[in-house]
């Protein structure tokens, strides 16, 4: 049972968030933080308070990966178990902390004071291995490093005292207190360049938002996240839809494993992609904007609301911006730990405070988005572009890359490469140009676009990044050739296996099926059949699924099947075509 | 798949972890049963009542999953008897509604079944040698031998049945099954 002093501090939670039911999230997220678990009782609570039904609420909280209805230890490590992790030691690590703790992931220390999880990319695969401890962040792990955070937190040291930050950051950024480093390795003419705030915006107040939007149409902007669809049309479509209100949401939930240029963009851009929002509102006549953070970079809160206030004080945000009639406001919403809340649907629900669950697509956002309100969701990326589309003109834009590729890509480059971190490039560079950018040699294969987008061999190295060849949201991943591509392969699948919302089934089973079968060749029993029955079941997965999320799921299997068949080849059983796992021995063990 | 003119197509059927309703569906092809028992000659199943196979057999049909290590002894046989082997029904297919236990302690399931019960006067866990031993989980039958078709629905309809018999029969693939006769539930 719950005590009559629990009740009333839950209750004080729900006060601060005003009784919102979009702001769910957020409540339990304070929950979360502040007893480190959220049981059946406390979510009888809060659903009584906050007016919701305690399905709605128990739903919600089950749904996200930073929720546990199991104490999480006082201070919750997180460990990340993406593939470039594995590759910079991720097995070390995870040992160190177990022998440390003399417990295994998923358990607590006895008395409650550490908790070890997993969680899957956190956005810093330039900078591997990478943990959270209570959503901070500590970069470039080693054994002995592990050594220190456990004497911390045993000591029971705040976090933030835990963190070394590296000397050059101290004076860059007094409201960050953070390890994680920027990595900018190649500046360009659209983000990392001179930037004066308020001037895209005034221009774009003479320009008017008709003809703002024409000339995002005419630079042949289109979505940086990955999807690619073309924004002006996107805006177009949203101030079209007849509507009391309407939204410009910022997609700040960057989960592609390898990509984290998004992260860079709101550590040093912030101001650019706000101001980007704000010209978004203008354009199509919305008054309120989010940034949707993913919680795995809550560091960067309390510097972007500094950054938020001293906006508005500058009258960049807020009631009259600038001077004139147009008011407009941006607030910060966080995830909880969930890949799909990266698609804009799902997104969208989240940000209402539900599961993050794909819609039904038509409607789409533009005319039904949030609170069933005409909606724009944008990269932070995409909107940067058009703050600088407004500045320097559609036509310089499209003097940027190729014809059909305006412009330029921020790629978040990780792996086997002497330089990895951000890139800002022109589309329609080779991949073996980059390759040299970043110091690759002796590359055996390189992920574009994530595990959802192409993995791809050394023939196909003059092959472009461009929307009609290799079309990418930003992760360029490189593996050398002493890499074991099949464990690779493996850690996505989970990855995809791990994330799927469940809501359908060829998502939901079909990728839990597609791991057992790699496993299965992986462990030396496959065969040429099983090869088949691979490529069948993740084509009848991509067909079927019901959003982007399982109909990418099975690249990292279909593609490697297609550019490295003769891996999977070398490793299956060719004097029979079925052999069966099943083993009477063990499987009558406990009878 | 041949078989010289004349000669009736021998098939054997059997329940594993299965609840008989897949037969039961194949008696539901009503007047019907005329004209395959022209066709067919039972070996091994319930349907005659054969116990063991008495001869190579062409078609096998197996309704239910393996939950015991008599289940996989019997689909073992059916494998090495039969020319094509077919997975019958939801069970067969994915372990149905047996593999509600999947993911439960053989231990457990023993404790609440034969310990915990309010119902029971004495508890006593059965450890007869003559009692088959409990698989860890549910198997669908691909998992343990290769099967070579699987007819979907919990039962499936009378109809697909037929149409599958009768496909096999005239040398088909069961690719050919109008989708009308196949439902999943």
């Amino acid at each position: 049972m719950i005590s009559p002093e629990m009740r009333l501090q839950i209750a004080e939670i729900v006060t601060q968030y005003h009784f919102e039911q979009t702001e769910l999230l957020a409540v339990l997220s304070a929950v979360q933080k502040k007893w480190r678990f959220i049981s059946a009782d406390m979510i009888a609570v809060i659903a009584e308070e906050m007016d919701l039904p305690v399905v709605h609420v128990e739903g919600t909280a089950s749904f996200y990966h930073f929720f546990s209805t199991q104490h999480a230890g006082k201070y919750t490590v997180y460990i990340n178990q993406s593939a470039t992790a594995e590759m910079a030691g991720l097995k070390e690590i995870i040992y160190a902390f177990e022998s440390e703790l003399g417990i295994t992931i998923g358990d607590n220390s006895s008395d409650n004071q550490i908790g070890l999880r997993t969680t899957s990319c956190i956005g810093m695969a330039d900078q591997e291995p990478a943990i959270l401890i209570n959503g901070t962040v500590f970069t470039s792990i080693t054994p002995s490093r592990v050594s220190e955070l456990v004497a911390g937190m045993k000591s029971n040291s705040l976090v933030r005292d835990l963190v070394r930050i590296p000397l050059e950051a101290q004076k860059c950024y007094p409201t960050l207190h953070t390890e994680v480093r920027n990595n900018i390795r190649l500046k360009g003419p659209v983000f990392f360049c001179d930037y004066i705030p308020g001037i895209a915006l005034k221009k774009a107040m003479e320009l008017g938002s008709l003809d703002v939007i024409e000339w995002i149409k005419k630079s042949g902007l289109r979505g940086r996240g990955g999807a690619g669809f073309p924004t002006g049309q996107k805006w177009a479509s949203c101030l079209a839809s007849e509507s009391d209100q309407r939204f410009v949401i910022c997609n700040g939930d960057e989960g592609e494993p390898g990509t984290f240029k998004d992260r860079v963009l709101l550590t040093e851009l912030p101001e650019m992609i706000f101001e980007g929002m704000t010209l978004a509102g203008y354009s199509v006549e919305a008054k309120e904007g989010i940034l949707y953070l993913r919680a795995e970079y809550s560091y960067l809160r309390e510097h972007l609301e500094v950054l938020l206030e001293s906006m508005r004080s500058r009258h960049l945000l807020g009631r009259r911006i600038l001077g004139t009639r147009f008011s407009f406001d941006i607030r910060i919403k966080e995830g909880a730990g969930a890949y799909i809340c990266g698609e804009e649907s799902a997104l969208i629900e989240s940000a209402e405070g539900k599961r993050g669950q794909p819609r039904n697509r038509p409607p789409f956002p533009v005319t039904s988005g949030y609170l069933r309100r005409p909606t724009v969701v944008n990269n932070p990326e995409t909107l940067g572009c058009a703050l600088r589309i407004i500045l320097n003109g559609p036509e310089w834009f499209r003097s940027l890359g190729t014809p059909a590729s305006a412009g330029v890509k921020l790629l978040s480059i990780a792996g086997d490469c002497r330089m990895p971190g951000i890139y800002e490039i022109e589309w329609g560079k080779t991949i073996r140009e980059i390759l040299d950018l970043c110091g690759a040699d002796r590359t055996l294969a390189v992920q574009i676009g994530g595990p959802s987008g192409t993995c791809i061999s050394e023939k196909e190295f003059d092959r472009r990044i461009c929307y009609s060849d290799l079309s990418t949201g930003g992760a360029f991943t490189v593996f050398s050739r002493d890499r074991d591509l099949l464990s690779i392969v493996h850690n996505y699948m989970k990855f995809f296996r791990d994330e799927s919302c469940g809501f359908c089934v060829p998502c939901r089973a079909g990728n839990v099926l597609l791991v057992k079968a790699l496993e299965k060749i992986m462990s030396g029993n496959g065969t040429l059949t099983d090869l088949d029955k691979i490529q069948e079941l993740g084509i009848m997965v991509k067909k079927t699924s019901r959003c982007g999320l399982g109909q990418t799921s099975p690249h990292p299997l279909l593609s490697t099947l297609n550019s490295f068949s003769e891996i999977y080849r070398d490793i299956v059983r060719k004097d029979v075509d079925y052999l069966s796992q099943f083993n009477l021995e063990s499987a009558v063990e406990d009878s | 798949m041949s078989t010289e003119m004349g000669r009736k197509w021998i098939v054997a059927t059997t329940s594993l972890a299965g609840c008989f309703g897949c037969h039961m569906s194949l008696l539901d092809i009503d007047e019907k049963i005329f004209e395959l028992v022209k066709i067919v000659e039972f070996n091994k199943s319930p349907f005659d009542d054969t116990k063991e196979f008495s001869m190579e057999c062409d078609i096998g049909l197996v309704e239910g999953g393996c939950c015991n290590s008599d289940n996989v002894r019997v689909l073992r046989l059916f494998r090495k008897h039969c020319k094509i082997l077919i997975s019958v029904g939801q069970c067969a297919i994915t372990g149905g509604l047996p593999a509600m236990r999947n993911g439960i302690p053989v231990k457990e399931l023993f404790q609440e079944s034969y310990c915990n019960n309010l119902t029971l006067a004495n508890s006593l866990i059965p450890n007869d040698e003559e009692l088959p031993l409990l698989l860890d989980r549910i198997y669908p039958c691909h998992e343990v031998v290769q099967v070579d078709g699987f007819l979907p629905g919990c039962p499936p309809r009378a109809d697909l049945l037929w149409e599958a018999l009768n496909l096999l029969i005239a040398g088909k693939s069961l690719g050919k099954i109008s989708m009308k006769n196949v439902k999943y539930d």
